[in-house]
């Protein structure tokens, strides 16, 4: 088992009252799964996927990684988890406005402290790889949505990560595009990374080979 | 991360606001020209001072009729004695240590020439005077020597005053007035300048005898002793003093060295540009401020970029270094831009006024690019410092 967490809960004090995105949820991922998470907004699917992806620490529980304990570890070991083994596609994309397609695909190899003709050389391979050698030097605002997420995409695996976490990376695009993204995902997962989307679109979850469904912080189905 | 990729990735952001990055470079830029201008002010301020004691010479003593330093009444009720010719020579003729001595008598009157006039100082001396002050004559000489000549009616004239009175036409035995007194121009200065007050080329001087009658004096302006060497001065001083307190009968004088008006001034003066650079401080203070300032709005704004790096893998440290860097780079060019400001401000005051000898001490440059690279990250470390401390979370969902 790749990624396993038991007993989950995530509690967050808002105001004066407790608010628990997480229910003691369990789960577990085996290597190279392709799963979706579904559910309404406010389910908890999105404090789920920070916690897999070492953003968010759980209130209680376990979180195994690889075997290994990894929702206790200290920052900088979280930081470099993150860095090595988890690519993030973000709903809004997250580029650098200032920065070339190729600057925001290096971004991660920057702080990895790769060196500057290597980055150079694994950019390019990572933007061909999402079709867009004709885009390198495009900033952001010179790209189209479907665009822009597949920069993005180029740079969540750019590092070669073992696990990639979506939120909603659809939601932002139109149908073809959306295709075309999850399509592209879909690929990166046939090569071995493991794939897990966060979405409420049926027919994004519908290409999952397994999908959970979400509501108030707990699992209430799971198909596949 | 190298320290250079993290100064590019810096510059990257930067350039992303080029007009707040501009402002608060400029804030820097305006601190730190004045620290260079102000201070470039103040030691022009202490060189020309002691450009002006050094040209006197460093090895003369200054006696003046007079004690300066007496607080409250004489004792014995003892009036001021005379400074006379006769002091002068005395002194010359009976103190070791002593090489040469020049009276000197001093007032304001008219040389006329022919039908133009021209009010200048005028200084009785005798010939050795141009030995003890160093002064070239460019045409003619200076004062004849000797005892005969002390009350004769020679006269040299500054350039500026040659000029004035004769035009083109060569002064040297023409004859000039002074009140009631004939003279004849036996010789003019080269052209020398201000020294102390006096401007050198524009006054005349004529025997020292001739000029206390010219202006109804008993008692000698000055009496300047030249003294062998710098090392005996103080000796020379006391031995003057001694001399003169048998020959008045009383202390009635007061001499004056180089050495220790120039000290009090260079300290003076230090002061002073000490005080100048707590002033410009304070706008480096403002600007630092608003360095702070623009960091901690770069923060906010781009908190979705700091949540990004920390979810691509970024360590705190990173984020911190990131963002110090930014800080110093924005000082640090301020601070480049200030220095070039103010050697431009110091170079175009010194095409005004070419006399006085401005130039920034290099501490004082030094200090600035120092100060502007610490401005930075001094008021650089609480913003970043707060973009470390952003939850990922938070800063990439805009709650």
């Amino acid at each position: 088992m790749m990624l396993e967490l038991s007993g989950i809960w995530r509690r967050y004090v808002v105001g004066d009252s407790e608010v628990n995105a997480l229910r003691d949820v369990s789960l577990g991922v085996e290597r190279g799964e392709h799963l979706a998470v579904m559910g309404p907004s406010g389910s908890g699917k999105s404090t789920l996927l920070h916690i897999l992806g070492c953003l968010d620490r759980p209130t209680a529980g376990r979180y195994l990684f690889d075997g290994r304990e990894v929702g206790s570890l200290p920052d900088d070991e979280r930081s470099r988890l993150r860095q090595h083994e988890i690519g993030f596609v973000f709903q809004f994309f997250h580029l650098l406005s200032r920065l070339t397609a190729q600057g925001n695909v290096e971004l991660p190899m920057l702080f990895a402290g790769v060196p500057r003709d290597e980055r150079r050389q694994r950019a390019a391979k990572a933007l061909e790889a999402v079709g867009l050698t004709d885009r390198v030097h495009h900033r952001p605002d010179q790209l189209s949505g479907g665009q822009r997420q597949r920069v993005a995409i180029a740079r969540a695996v750019v590092m070669e990560p073992s696990l990639l976490l979506a939120d909603e990376p659809t939601g932002n695009l139109d149908r073809a595009s959306a295709v075309e993204v999850m399509e592209l995902l879909e690929a990166m997962n046939r090569d071995g990374q493991t794939l897990i989307v966060v979405t409420h679109d049926p027919d994004v979850a519908g290409r999952a080979r397994r999908m959970v469904r979400m509501s108030d912080g707990v699992f209430v189905e799971e198909s596949g | 991360m190298s320290p250079f990729e993290l100064v590019r990735f810096a510059f990257g952001a930067l350039r992303g606001h080029r007009l707040r990055t501009l402002l608060s470079v400029a804030g820097v830029a305006v601190g730190i020209a004045a620290v260079v201008a102000l201070t470039a002010l103040g030691e022009g301020a202490r060189r020309y001072v002691v450009q002006e004691f050094t040209s006197l010479g460093s090895n003369l003593l200054i006696i003046m009729p007079g004690k300066v330093e007496t607080t409250g009444a004489m004792p014995f009720g003892g009036v001021a004695h005379d400074l006379t010719i006769e002091d002068a020579q005395a002194i010359a003729q009976r103190v070791p240590g002593v090489v040469r001595t020049a009276p000197l008598a001093a007032g304001t009157e008219t040389v006329q020439a022919g039908d133009r006039g021209r009010s200048v100082p005028i200084l009785g001396t005798t010939a050795e005077y141009s030995l003890v002050r160093q002064v070239t004559v460019a045409a003619g000489r200076f004062l004849p020597g000797g005892q005969a000549h002390q009350s004769g009616a020679e006269l040299v004239l500054g350039s500026k005053a040659a000029r004035e009175l004769f035009g083109g036409v060569n002064p040297l035995g023409r004859v000039v007035r002074v009140g009631p007194y004939r003279f004849r121009v036996v010789g003019v200065l080269a052209p020398k300048g201000r020294s102390l007050g006096f401007d050198f080329d524009d006054l005349a001087f004529v025997p020292v005898r001739t000029a206390m009658r010219i202006f109804d004096r008993n008692s000698l302006f000055r009496v300047l002793v030249e003294v062998r060497s710098t090392d005996a001065l103080p000796e020379a001083k006391k031995n003057v003093l001694q001399l003169l307190r048998e020959r008045h009968r009383a202390d009635d004088v007061t001499i004056i060295t180089q050495g220790a008006v120039l000290s009090a001034f260079s300290s003076i003066l230090a002061v002073l540009t000490a005080a100048l650079v707590a002033i410009a401080s304070v706008s480096l203070t403002v600007a630092g401020i608003g360095i702070m300032n623009v960091m901690l709005i770069s923060v906010t704004e781009r908190r979705a970029e700091i949540g990004l790096l920390k979810a691509l893998g970024a360590r705190d440290r990173q984020v911190l270094g990131a963002f110090l860097t930014e800080a110093v780079v924005l000082s640090s060019l301020g601070g480049l831009l200030g220095l070039g400001a103010g050697m431009v401000a110091v170079r175009l005051f010194v095409d005004i006024y070419p006399t006085f000898p401005a130039s920034p001490p290099t501490w004082a440059v030094v200090l600035s690019i120092a100060v502007s690279v610490l401005v930075g990250g001094l008021f650089g470390v609480w913003p970043a410092r707060r973009a470390t401390r952003l939850d990922p979370v938070t800063a990439l969902t805009g709650r």
